[in-house]
């Protein structure tokens, strides 16, 4: 019988639903509720990915869920997982100490468009654990960072103690060719930062909007106000990208968990250009 | 020579009073003032006559709700060429909210009560002015609409 990489898959030979092996080298507390993985494989071998992508990560006993990649790319030695713990799998795998071993299905999914958007002036919109998706390509764009023009990242929280990858929005920040807007939904009196959503930040931001590309990253019913933010400053729909979350089960486009349309997500997706899924967004129970 | 200048110039550059009738625009211009404000002094506070409303020139506007027992809720921030203080135009025309300088800001105060009462026998005045703070706080409304949406939907991590 002839068998199809899927039938090959699906018999257990290392391939897409087979899990690797990694180890956790490292978690930290991010927010209350989010915590950060650093993992390694056990048997050494680096794990290659792009900006965008995702992976299925299994806590044995517990459960599998689907987690972007938050590392960097050009350092595929180390696995960054970022992770908000809200249901019974991610509950437990905030338990999991160093030393723990889980398992690792990917990469999957259609990352962000880097090549296609060189020379273009850049804007990064998101919020709360949006930026965890994001950061791997606000990293790839500022190592290459003579590629593109202008580069601004527009970020929301609830409030200043929910603000994610501080550290980093902070080194971002002090860059002299990078304009970082943070928004808090509200903070203390006397408090001199910018308070309100983040469609008010990107209002503000010094963009070209006819050289501009913009990434989404956003829960699917707060993406319409920031793409409509952004439409408003003159971005066309087909120079905005998004990303999309679904329950996905296998990652490989067999179960349908997580179809959008005509489109499955863990592999036409998530990542998407707005023109493209527009009509979706207007459908209810899509 | 020094040329001085009064507001007019300034307020007819300005998105919030373009295409404004010029009669209505004089009357205006003529209930302008420039007002300056430290940080943290503020415009106005809750429960005050709101006989004014304001265009930023430069600086923050944090617009404050006082909580009793603890400390003031900033929920919004206003940045240069933002137009704040619709209170003047509903009644009871009394503030709502505190409005307190963020940093160091430069304001344009447009006299309110003036403004009400010329509104009464010049409709196109009023009309004029109605048309044009209708569409900012219908948008503040929607974005505020979303901000609900938003912080009901996403989990909570603190």
């Amino acid at each position: 019988m002839q068998s199809t990489s899927n039938a090959q898959a699906v018999v257990g030979e290392a391939g897409d639903l087979m899990p690797r092996l990694f180890r956790i080298t490292q978690v930290k507390k991010e927010v209350p509720g989010v915590f950060t993985w650093r993992l390694a494989a056990l048997d050494g071998t680096p794990f290659p990915f792009r900006p965008g992508q995702f992976n299925m990560v299994t806590m044995f006993g517990a459960g599998e869920v689907p987690v972007s990649i938050s590392g960097d790319c050009r350092r595929p030695e180390e696995l960054v997982h970022t992770i908000r713990a809200v249901g019974t799998v991610t509950n437990a795998m905030e338990r999991l100490k160093t030393k723990s071993v889980v398992g690792i299905r990917g990469p999957f999914g259609r990352p962000w468009p880097i090549d296609q958007i060189v020379g273009s002036d850049v804007i990064f919109v998101t919020g709360t654990i949006g930026l965890a998706p994001l950061r791997p390509l606000i990293f790839e764009v500022l190592h290459r960072r003579n590629d593109f023009g202008k580069v601004v990242i527009c970020y929301g929280s609830r409030g200043m103690d929910d603000i994610l990858y501080v550290d980093d929005l902070a080194r971002w920040r002090g860059r002299f060719d990078t304009n970082v807007h943070v928004t808090v939904h509200s903070a203390p009196s006397g408090y001199r930062g910018r308070v309100g959503s983040v469609a008010a930040a990107v209002r503000v931001a010094r963009i070209d909007p006819a050289l501009t590309q913009a990434f989404v990253c956003r829960s699917e019913v707060m993406t319409r106000p920031a793409v409509s933010a952004l439409t408003e400053r003159g971005v066309t729909t087909d120079r905005i990208w998004v990303t999309l979350e679904r329950n996905m089960k296998c990652g490989v486009g067999l179960c349908g968990h997580c179809q959008f349309g005509p489109t499955f997500m863990c592999k036409d997706g998530p990542v998407y250009r707005y023109d493209q899924v527009e009509a979706l967004f207007a459908k209810r129970e899509i | 020579m020094v040329q001085i200048e009064g507001l007019g110039p300034t307020l007819a550059q300005h998105p919030f009073f373009a295409g404004m009738d010029p009669g209505a625009l004089e009357t205006v211009v003529g209930c302008c003032a420039n007002a300056v404000y430290r940080p943290g002094s503020y415009i106005f506070r809750e429960g005050g006559a709101a006989d004014h409303f304001y265009l930023i020139r430069s600086g923050v506007m944090a617009l404050e709700v006082h909580v009793p027992g603890r400390e003031a809720v900033v929920i919004e921030t206003l940045e240069s060429g933002e137009i704040f203080g619709w209170s003047w135009l509903v009644s009871p025309y009394t503030w709502t909210n505190d409005a307190r300088a963020a940093d160091n800001l430069r304001l344009i105060t447009i006299d309110g009560a003036c403004l009400r009462r010329k509104m009464e026998a010049d409709r196109v005045l009023g009309y004029e002015l109605y048309k044009r703070f209708m569409p900012i706080m219908a948008k503040r409304l929607a974005a505020n609409r979303m901000r609900i949406v938003e912080l009901a939907t996403e989990p909570a991590t603190a």
